[in-house]
């Protein structure tokens, strides 16, 4: 009896094995392609363009002094209309679906910290400060995702959405202290006056924002509002010391927006 | 075995039912089945003989090159895919899938719809028709 039990536990514990290890090798023989991941073959490879522009850090110095509204106003064109913003105001006027990814707006709402009591007439009354994504060091929108949609690109610190990963949460928006979020609240491509073919539009139900002209950066040009800014604007690499960013911080005094709250925007104003 | 031919006869009565479509295909021509979907290629589509990869593994597996492609352009920045032999195309669904492949009612949606599924690729990429 005892010896019979034993033999059969020996057997059945054999036979376990075997079929656990036949499977597995059955398995990894049936689908080589799935084991060894996704794509055609090994040899087929992803490359940078050659006139991709590289930095380890983005940064965008904004001089207001030299700016005017009909400027701001032409900067805010340029980006929209590249990148199929739908202007969602102008077509259903409903002014809490608006999407934008730079807007000008007053001194004392892009730097309520700073409110002097007498501010010069140019930043008391007019709308002259292009305010947009700040690109932050320590962006609190890509903790704040849940689907890991907004990242922090790791080799030039630009903060990015993938749309196709959005699930439309809204959390970055209510971590973002800057609202340079916006949400689709509708289909926007009705709103879209002329589509761009060269960047996608986005859907229903997925978050927005400036990229930093990432698909611009990758052939070489500059961001879209740096161009239409008439020279207000300088764009370069804040932690390369002979870029032109660093040269014009070397020379002039500049702020950012909402220091205290230690997102280290890479977008700094000259006031 | 006393119920013999009641049994036969319900036998052949069931296979006759059972099969019927095959039997009814066989007989009555099989010309006027649906046909698997044909997409037609564009001129352009036609003189460049190979697409990124070879005609069966685009067949197949098209989505997961796809799904590829986005992640590697969106998250890491590179646009620029290198196939075997040394061609490189410019990762994109708009500017390089959709500047051979232009018909996309006679290309895409042939099969899609043929297939029933419905990619939500268009609900932000552009394609040529659309853009004109």
């Amino acid at each position: 009896m005892e010896n019979s039990r034993r033999r059969f536990l020996k057997t059945a514990g054999y036979s376990i094995l075997g079929v656990g290890a036949g499977s597995m090798l059955i398995g990894l023989s049936a689908h080589p392609t799935k084991a060894a991941g996704s794509g055609p073959s090994a040899a087929s490879l992803f490359k940078q363009r050659p006139e991709n522009r590289e930095a380890e850090r983005w940064g965008m110095i904004i001089d207001t002094r030299k700016l005017n509204e009909s400027i701001c106003e032409k900067m805010q064109q340029a980006c929209h209309s590249i990148h199929n913003v739908p202007d969602i105001v102008g077509k259903f006027g409903n002014k809490k679906h608006e999407i934008k990814w730079i807007w000008p707006t007053e001194f004392r709402h892009a730097f309520p910290e700073r409110e002097a009591e007498f501010l010069t007439e140019k930043l008391s009354h007019k709308s002259i400060i292009p305010v947009l994504c700040n690109h932050c060091d320590n962006p609190p929108c890509v903790q704040a995702c849940p689907t890991k949609a907004t990242f922090k690109r790791e080799s030039d610190g630009i903060v990015m959405m993938d749309f196709h990963r959005c699930i439309g949460c809204r959390f970055c928006m209510a971590a973002c202290p800057f609202g340079s979020r916006s949400f689709n609240f509708r289909d926007p491509r009705p709103a879209i006056k002329k589509e761009n073919p060269d960047f996608p539009t986005r859907m229903r139900g997925v978050v927005e924002k400036c990229n930093f002209c990432a698909e611009r950066l990758a052939v070489g040009k500059n961001p879209a509002c740096v161009e239409a800014s008439e020279g207000a604007m300088t764009f370069g690499d804040l932690n390369d010391p002979e870029s032109e960013v660093r040269k014009l911080l070397a020379e002039e005094f500049a702020i950012r927006r909402k220091p205290n709250l230690g997102t280290f925007p890479s977008v700094l104003y000259i006031v | 075995m006393n119920d013999k031919n009641k049994i036969i006869t319900g036998l052949v009565i069931f296979f006759l039912v059972a099969l019927f479509p095959f039997w009814f295909n066989l007989i009555f021509g099989a010309s006027d089945a649906a046909k698997g979907p044909d997409p037609v290629l564009t001129d352009k589509a036609k003189e460049a003989e190979t697409c990124v990869a070879d005609t069966q593994f685009m067949r197949t597996e098209h989505m997961q090159l796809l799904d590829q492609w986005r992640d590697t352009v969106v998250r890491d920045g590179q646009r620029i895919y290198v196939v075997e032999n040394g061609n490189k195309y410019e990762a994109s669904l708009s500017n390089t899938c959709m500047d051979c492949h232009s018909n996309k009612a006679d290309f895409c949606d042939k099969c899609h719809n043929y297939a029933s599924v419905t990619p939500y690729c268009w609900d932000c990429h552009t394609y040529p028709e659309e853009t004109k």
